[in-house]
């Protein structure tokens, strides 16, 4: 162990052999929870956003438009209230009021994929509205007029066009969630902020332990920052077709005749 | 007379206070090619939704083989494969290959297996010219080879009629040709079509009937020599006078 006359590269060497293993287990743990929680933010935006976007008109059945208006009033309330309170206060009132309301001590970890999914959702949902209505109107009247229902051409035409545009907006949240997941160490949720926490308090070393632990959320969110700009890319293909001289036309290839499909 | 297919009956239609339908009475019969005209703002475009109902008609009918399309327990997913509907715009599904324009309304609505639409729909891609880029994306086609992949699309639902709003009106002059020829082979096949167009020459050679639509109204339907050459409306000889003048 460095002493009192040791330089900060010592402390930092020293703090990087003994504390490695907790320190890439925390940044695991942030992964974990950044991941499952944008994934599942995602899904709730995807629902909440979807249901937000249906049409309503009076003239539709009265059942059905004060449903829809109760559902989207509350869903509304839902994103307001998410979008406009600090997630670390969200992890307070959740934590605290899971087990004082209704007694239940969430297991840390849960209470984080909870809470970073939820606040993520909240968010997501907008995101996801705003994709749905970027989608060319026509999108869906072709859909309707080839015989789909609203639900069925959504699902295969307009939300996988939403999607691809809302991407960047997506990859973005992920790496937001890997910084923003730092706030569960308020409820003991053992990510990397919390980790380093430990490790500075034990020896009064913050700023070494600090400098360890930015050096990986750069590295977390660089690399994943890179990687999702070459995933868009890949997504996007060729802007030209080749065309195959008609001979060449791979027509045996296209229809399979065993029934194997061509997806 | 030919068995009747459509009926449209007492139509109106207002977006507000603005009435863009007034009464209109018109009716299809099978095989019948018809040619809409007139100038733009006259209600081509909402006569045409509202007969799919992708508008609701604000009063009056729209009858299919005699039954109410509007009607509780009508099933109007079946109808509108029936009656489709080819855009200006094309509206290929941006997210799929060509074969998969054509494919996922036969599976979705008709219920076909993915081979059997696969195979009806290159069949009919075939027919329109197109077989060459089933596995091309919308985005990677010029605006001709667009709209006929559009129509191949309709054609693999087995329609009985289908409905052309302005199909060549956003398409590169030297491409218009190519959609026409699609069209033209299609009305002689005997298939029932309704086409909103300004292409008169399209009108006069192949529609069996040509209707004039002015403000909201039909002021004219009749076989194209008598629209053509002794239009009985002056609002009829003053629209052919402008459009047959460029
Ligand atoms: N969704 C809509 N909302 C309001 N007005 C509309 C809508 N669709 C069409 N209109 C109006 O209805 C009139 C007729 O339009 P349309 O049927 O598109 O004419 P056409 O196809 O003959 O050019 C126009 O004045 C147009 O502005
Ligand atoms: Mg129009």
């Amino acid at each position: 162990m460095p002493n009192a006359q040791s330089g900060f590269f010592e402390w930092v060497f020293f703090f990087v052999r003994t504390y490695g293993p907790m320190f890439l287990q925390g940044a695991g743990t942030t992964l974990l929870i950044a991941l499952t929680g944008t994934l599942v933010g995602f899904i709730i935006g995807l629902a909440v956003g979807y249901v937000r976007a249906i049409p309503c008109a009076k003239e539709d059945g009265a059942v059905k438009y004060w449903l829809l208006k109760l559902a989207r009033t509350l869903l509304g309330v839902y994103i307001e209230v998410f979008r406009s309170t600090p997630m670390i206060v969200q992890s307070m009132v959740i934590f605290y009021g899971a087990s004082s309301v209704l007694h239940i001590n969430l297991p840390y970890l849960l209470a984080g994929f909870i809470i970073v999914s939820i606040n993520t959702g909240a968010y997501l949902s907008e995101i996801v509205r705003g994709g749905i209505q970027s989608v060319d109107p026509g999108q869906m009247e072709a859909g309707l007029a080839i015989g789909m229902t609203y639900g069925q051409t959504m699902l295969n035409v307009v939300l996988p066009q939403a999607i691809r545009n809302i991407l960047p907006a997506l990859g973005n949240e992920f790496v937001v969630n890997i910084k923003d997941t730092s706030v569960l160490n308020v409820i003991s949720v053992t990510e990397l902020y919390f980790v380093s926490k430990s490790a500075a308090g034990t020896y009064f070393k913050y700023f070494e332990v600090f400098f360890i632990t930015s050096v990986i959320y750069f590295v977390m969110t660089f690399t994943i920052t890179r990687f999702l700009r070459w995933v868009e890319k890949k997504m996007d293909g060729p802007q030209n077709y080749a065309i195959h001289g008609s001979q060449t036309v791979p027509d045996v290839e296209l229809i399979p005749k065993g029934g194997a499909t061509n997806e | 007379m030919n068995e009747t297919v459509l009926q449209v009956r007492h139509l109106s239609k207002s977006f507000g206070d603005h009435e863009v339908l007034r009464d209109v009475d018109f009716t299809v019969s099978k095989g019948e090619v018809i040619s809409i005209i007139g100038s733009s703002g006259s209600g081509k475009s909402t006569l045409l939704r509202c007969m799919n109902l992708l508008e609701k008609p604000t009063s009056g009918e729209v009858l299919f083989h005699g039954d109410n399309i509007q009607a509780p327990g009508f099933n109007l997913q079946t109808y509108r494969a029936h009656v489709g509907m080819v855009f200006q715009s094309f509206n290929l599904f941006a997210n799929m290959t060509a074969l998969d324009n054509c494919v996922v309304g036969q599976m979705k609505v008709l219920g076909r297996s993915r081979v059997q639409a696969q195979n009806i729909a290159m069949a009919f891609l075939e027919k329109v010219g197109m077989s060459a880029y089933v596995k091309a994306k919308p985005r990677q086609l010029s605006g001709g080879q667009k709209q006929r992949v559009a129509i191949a699309r309709a054609l693999a639902m087995n329609p009985e009629v289908l409905l052309f709003d302005e199909p060549t009106s956003a398409l590169d002059p030297e491409m218009v040709g190519e959609v026409l020829t699609v069209m033209k082979d299609l009305a002689s096949t005997g298939l029932t079509m309704l086409v909103v167009t300004h292409e008169m020459g399209f009108a006069r050679d192949v529609s069996d009937r040509v209707v004039f639509m002015d403000g909201g109204v039909i002021v004219e339907s009749d076989v194209p020599e008598v629209v053509f050459t002794q239009p009985k409306h002056p609002r009829t000889r003053e629209f052919l006078a402008r459009i047959l003048e460029n």
